[in-house]
């Protein structure tokens, strides 16, 4: 083998593996996102609700117009864009309502907090039934009073005279 | 002999919620049927009435330019709702282009079209179909269409040189003769 066909060999060896190693192939033309599914799209789609239709998620709403939304949201994943970027965008266009969680804001608040204030009402109100049902049953509770001892032969004059019947007796 | 039972009959006392907590009770009770009652009020309202002061509003068109009615004071201005997806909108769309064209010299009557939960690509497509070519945008927000309660496309709200709703329709017009005979009507009042 002479030293051009070794250099000639070797130097396809070089290119071979720098072909192959990432980053270092030629740009070729592609497509930046391939078309998404609609399970994809779907996974978007049931973050919102039909904009005609009363209660409809997107997802399974029929009609044109969400039809119409959904091929949007797929245009819009192709671009790259996240679920957060879409919903924001659809918040924008068309109001916060067809978001199926309402953005945390003004007095959407109230759907955050309201569930919270109300669970903790509820408790304290269980509590407070279970107290007061614990000390009422222990007030009414029949207790032997410590002045039954002194009661006896004391006020009730049956005892009085029996136990003076004993005493005479010893 | 048996043993004698005592029961205590003297219960204790309820312990009873101090008076602020009380009246906190009550004044959050009574602030969220308030609330419940003004978003009742505010949903169960129907369409805006003939005769009403309609508010001003603005919007920016599909090529960028911003509209704002309180620029158009003593016009009559028709205001159109419509969708891409809605099919009886179709029906009154080259019928509308025809009635602006008929009125786009005078400067009388000013023509604004809303789309209405529409995407901007179909709504494009829908008015280079129909050669449409007065103002039109979407509804951002669907801000305008809460301000005349808009139930469904097409609606089409008129408003006189007052300011005030003069003509109201639910549904497509069938003519260019019946819009030109309305907005006469309105513009000689």
């Amino acid at each position: 083998m002479t030293k051009r066909s070794i250099l000639v060999i070797f130097s396809l060896i070089i290119m071979m593996i720098g072909f192959l190693l990432p980053g270092s192939r030629p740009a070729v033309a592609q497509n930046p996102q391939p078309t998404p599914s609609d399970n994809e799209v779907n996974r978007v789609a049931k973050q919102m609700y039909c904009p005609v239709c009363e209660n409809i998620p997107l997802d399974v709403c029929p009609t044109q117009a969400c039809a119409d939304w959904r091929e949007l949201i797929r245009q819009k994943l192709t671009e790259g864009w996240t679920d957060q970027q879409i919903k924001v965008y659809f918040a924008q266009q068309y109001g916060d309502r067809v978001l199926a969680e309402p953005p945390a804001s003004g007095l959407n608040w109230l759907v955050y907090i309201m569930p919270w204030v109300a669970f903790l009402i509820g408790v304290v109100i269980v509590w407070r039934v279970i107290v007061s049902m614990r000390r009422k049953a222990s007030t009414t509770a029949p207790t032997r009073s410590p002045d039954v001892v002194e009661a006896r032969g004391g006020d009730d004059p049956y005892l009085r005279e029996l136990e003076e019947e004993l005493k005479n007796k010893e | 002999m048996t043993d004698t039972m005592n029961v205590e009959t003297t219960a204790a006392q309820p312990r009873r919620l101090p008076v602020w907590v009380i009246i906190l009770a009550f004044v959050l009770l009574v602030g969220f049927l308030v609330l419940i009652a003004w978003g009742l009020n505010r949903s169960m309202r129907g369409a805006i009435s003939v005769g009403d002061t309609v508010p001003g509003f603005t919007m920016t068109t599909f090529d960028g330019q911003p509209v704002d009615t309180s620029e158009y004071a003593g016009k009559v201005i028709l205001v159109n709702f419509w969708a891409s997806w809605c099919k009886p909108c179709e029906q009154e769309a080259r019928e509308l282009e025809e009635a602006y064209q008929h009125y786009k010299d005078s400067g009388d009557v000013v023509f604004i079209g809303l789309t209405y939960v529409d995407t901007e690509p179909n709504s494009l497509a829908y008015l280079k179909k129909f050669g449409i070519t007065y103002p039109n945008g979407p509804d951002l927000a669907t801000k305008v269409s809460q301000i005349f309660r808009v139930r469904g496309v097409p609606e089409t709200f008129i408003i006189d040189r007052a300011g005030r709703l003069a003509y109201f329709k639910a549904g497509p017009f069938t003519s260019t003769e019946e819009i030109v005979g309305i907005v006469e009507g309105i513009l000689n009042k």
